[in-house]
């Protein structure tokens, strides 16, 4: 039994670059060009144990492999949920796969977001568009862990009513009594009755206590860069402040080079970030 | 009558106003209410009022033909509308629809033009005030434009 | 460890120090003529070696010279860098093969052969160190690499006739290596032919114990010395290191870089001869059935825009921005990452440059302020 034969033989080092077999379980549609993944892994005895924040390199057979950040509960790492959207030739590949087929993961990779340091603090998360995705471990933890956190907000923003993922969930956050949820859209049709506007515009009246607060922004670097200016803009300190980037990467571990901004690895040295130590990376031009 | 002035002394936008300049403006404003769906102006009306949202948001629409209108921009509480009535020639670029009840300021835009010309020092706070509205809308603008989290 | 200390060996018996590690299975790789140039590849015998050869090594230009001695070693190193035997150019990392809705993976690990590097030069020893800071010393590790790194036997050779684009002195990497070595050789050609030769480990001193060697003299060890001396005096370029990590940064806007861009062909020379450029990228193929498919490593070049693309785009879209990436991460983001400059002083990256772009010339004209540059910092 092979279960027997990987028990008994000695562990043999692992290339960073071997992929484990993941199951898909699950395909869910969250927009018209967006999908999560739900997997679960085909070998019993592996856990793909994570922190919120983290990501892995996902392997579509024969077409490649990309960085997607984890988006389930930190909690259940029984099941891996990855939400995407279809920009490229492998999430395209992706996409059309179906319940029952494989994908080859290998993580989890990166930093993650500061869930200890923002304990007895408010805490804010800021995620425009997909950024949502890589924050959603984060609340999943903060709500099993609610008692150990002060005012949590999370303002979120979209291009259009339709492009916002995880709906059901939204919903659902929206109803606690110990959650704060801020949609806004940037533009809507008269059905629509929520907020129209940038996300950057929530921050000003979101509920928190801006010197006491740990803030957490996921999106478009330009959303990242404007939504800082107006936290820093209302009070909260700078080194509390914790953004996530994108580079391309090509092994998660280092080696490839391609994630480089200046000395940062973003694959291994990010891609969560405290906000101040790169500032100065984070305005310079084509770096 | 309702005393405007503990209204406007604690709305966000008048937040650096001294209490002199305060009563200037209890002087040309009024409490109005709205009804969900109402509009408190449409596009190309006559601008002859500065409104601060008190309660309720508001949906500035643009209509475009073949799509109706279509939502640019929600204020919300504490957020004031329009600077029409300050430019000529003093129309609306928008409809405001009311999303739920809302509730309001209405200040006299003659009024308050006539104070910034009598008093040219509450002229200046207050167009500054208007200025810092106006950069923050442009900017956001200019996010929006981008459609940063749509498909390159 | 110098148990022999140090001994003289004479040139037409070098075989049998060849043979001492064939004998003992390795695969020994050295310099040899091929092309028009000096490559490293595979070596049977001292025949194969560039004899009484030599090269002319400058900006954009690279001629191969005869020498009017049978010299072994007077040229400086190998067009090709040692990197390519460890750090391959293209590797299998894995098989997958379809089984209905499944598939399988297999890791590619074939075994790895057992390497003498034989005239491997100080700089490139250095650079062999920089490259195990990447890919063994971090958090994870290349087994592929690792496996091909582990056994390898070296044998060092000591400048004595430093290239024209060499600046190895300014890098603090040689000419003469201190470490990092099994056996080392000195090529002794004032008066009689001689090699002089050590040991620096244990199996060094294995193999020189079994060379018809003689104990050197002092005036053997005084000769070295001198040589030694004279080729740290004789570099053919020179770059100012002290405090160039904060003057690049500083330089990051500079309208220099603008201008290297204007010659700047970004070919990807550079990166491939470059002994610690290590960026590679996956390829992935399946065959025409679609059942079996492969995950290929290949060597990448930060100086393509495809390197730094997501999904909106390229990072790096100038050709401005990534001359300036490949230098900055060279001569000072490397700095940050591994703890020295990812620069040896080898010289090939201005060698092979098509248009001849040399990058000391550019780090003196980039620590020179800027005068274009308005409002800037100082």
């Amino acid at each position: 039994m092979a279960s027997n034969k990987a028990l008994t033989q000695p562990a043999a080092v692992r290339d960073p670059m071997e992929p484990h077999p993941f199951v898909i379980e699950r395909f869910y549609r969250e927009t018209t060009d967006t999908f999560s993944l739900h997997l679960e892994s085909a070998d019993p005895l592996f856990t793909l144990n994570f922190k919120p924040g983290q990501f892995n390199m996902v392997y579509v057979f024969g077409v490649g492999e990309v960085p997607i950040s984890i988006s389930s509960d930190p909690g259940n790492p029984k099941v891996l949920i990855h939400t995407t959207r279809e920009v490229g030739v492998v999430t395209r590949a992706m996409h059309k796969l179906k319940v029952g087929q494989m994908v080859g993961l290998r993580g989890p990779y990166g930093t993650s977001w500061p869930i200890d340091e923002a304990k007895l603090h408010d805490v804010v998360l800021v995620a425009g568009g997909i950024g949502l995705a890589p924050l959603r471990p984060c609340l999943y933890h903060i709500l099993a862990h609610r008692e150990q956190y002060g005012r949590v907000v999370l303002l979120y923003g979209t291009r259009s009513p339709e492009d916002i993922i995880f709906v059901k969930e939204l919903g659902k956050w929206r109803s606690l009594f110990d959650l704060d949820v801020l949609i806004t859209v940037d533009r809507a049709t008269e059905d629509w009755r929520g907020v129209v506007g940038v996300v950057t515009r929530l921050i000003p009246r979101a509920p928190f206590d801006p010197g006491e607060t740990v803030a957490m922004v996921c999106g478009p670097e330009i959303m990242m860069r404007f939504s800082v200016q107006e936290l820093i803009q209302r009070g909260v300190p700078i080194d509390n402040i914790y953004v996530s980037l994108e580079r391309n990467m090509k092994c998660g571990v280092g080696h490839c080079g391609h994630c480089q901004l200046r000395g940062e690895f973003v694959c291994k040295d990010g891609p969560v970030y405290r906000y101040s130590k790169i500032e100065p990376l984070f305005n310079e031009r084509e770096l | 009558m309702t005393d405007l002035e503990p209204i406007i002394a604690e709305n966000p936008f008048f937040r650096d106003f001294s209490k002199e300049h305060i009563a200037e403006f209890v002087g040309c404003a009024k409490n109005v209410a709205f009804q969900n769906g109402e509009h408190i102006f449409r596009e190309g009306g006559p601008a002859s009022f500065f409104y601060i949202v008190r309660h309720g948001s508001v949906a500035l629409d643009v209509f475009i033909p073949g799509k109706g209108p279509v939502t640019i921009l929600t204020i919300e509480p504490g957020e004031p509308i329009g600077w029409s009535w300050l430019i000529p020639p003093h129309k609306w670029h928008f409809d405001a629809r009311c999303i739920g009840t809302v509730r309001a300021l209405a200040l006299d835009g003659n009024c308050l033009k006539a104070k910034c010309e009598n008093d040219p020092e509450f002229g200046y706070r207050l167009m500054s005030r208007i200025t810092q509205i106006m950069e923050g809308r442009l900017t956001a603008t200019i996010i929006q434009m981008l459609d940063i989290y749509g498909k390159q | 460890m110098n148990k022999h200390g140090k001994q003289i060996l004479a040139p037409d018996r070098l075989q049998t120090m060849l043979d001492a590690l064939s004998s003992r299975g390795y695969e020994i790789l050295g310099p040899t003529v091929r092309d028009g140039a000096i490559l490293y590849d595979r070596i049977a015998s001292v025949a194969n070696l560039p004899v009484g050869c030599t090269e002319r090594q400058e900006k954009g230009t690279y001629r191969l010279a005869k020498r009017s001695d049978d010299a072994l070693f007077s040229y400086v190193m190998g067009a090709n860098s040692w990197k390519r035997f460890l750090h391959v150019p293209e590797r299998r990392l894995m098989r997958a093969e379809k089984e209905g809705n499944r598939f399988t993976m297999a890791p590619d690990n074939e075994p790895a052969p057992m390497y003498a590097f034989f005239g491997m030069r100080s700089c490139e020893i250095h650079a062999l160190d920089l490259m195990d800071r990447v890919l063994l010393k971090g958090p994870y590790v290349d087994q592929g690499y690792k496996a091909r790194r582990e056994g390898i036997f070296i044998v060092a050779v000591n400048c004595a006739q430093p290239g024209g684009t060499c600046f190895c002195v300014s890098m603090n990497t040689g000419p003469k290596a201190l470490q990092g070595f099994d056996i080392c050789l000195t090529e002794l050609m004032g008066g009689q032919h001689r090699l002089l030769v050590e040991a620096g480990s244990d199996r060094g001193e294995e193999i020189l114990s079994e060379l018809p060697a003689e104990p050197a003299t002092q005036a053997d060890l005084d000769a070295a010395d001198r040589l030694m001396r004279d080729a740290s005096g004789h570099m053919g370029r020179k770059l100012d290191a002290e405090g160039l990590k904060d003057a690049l940064y500083a330089a990051s806007n500079h309208s220099h870089w603008e201008e290297i861009a204007q010659r700047c062909l970004c070919c990807g020379n550079c990166t491939l001869v470059c002994p610690t450029c290590f960026c590679t990228t996956v390829v992935d193929k399946t065959d025409i059935t679609g059942e079996k498919a492969e995950r290929w490593r290949r060597w990448d070049s930060c100086f393509s825009q495809e390197f730094s693309c997501i999904h909106g785009g390229s990072v790096r879209l100038s050709a401005m921005s990534r001359y300036r990436q490949w230098l900055t991460h060279k001569l000072a983001s490397w700095n940050d990452q591994f703890g020295d400059p990812g620069c040896v002083g080898c010289g090939r990256c201005i060698t092979w440059c098509p248009v001849g772009i040399d990058l000391t010339e550019e780090v003196q004209a980039l620590r020179v302020a800027d005068q274009s540059q308005k409002g800037g910092s100082a």
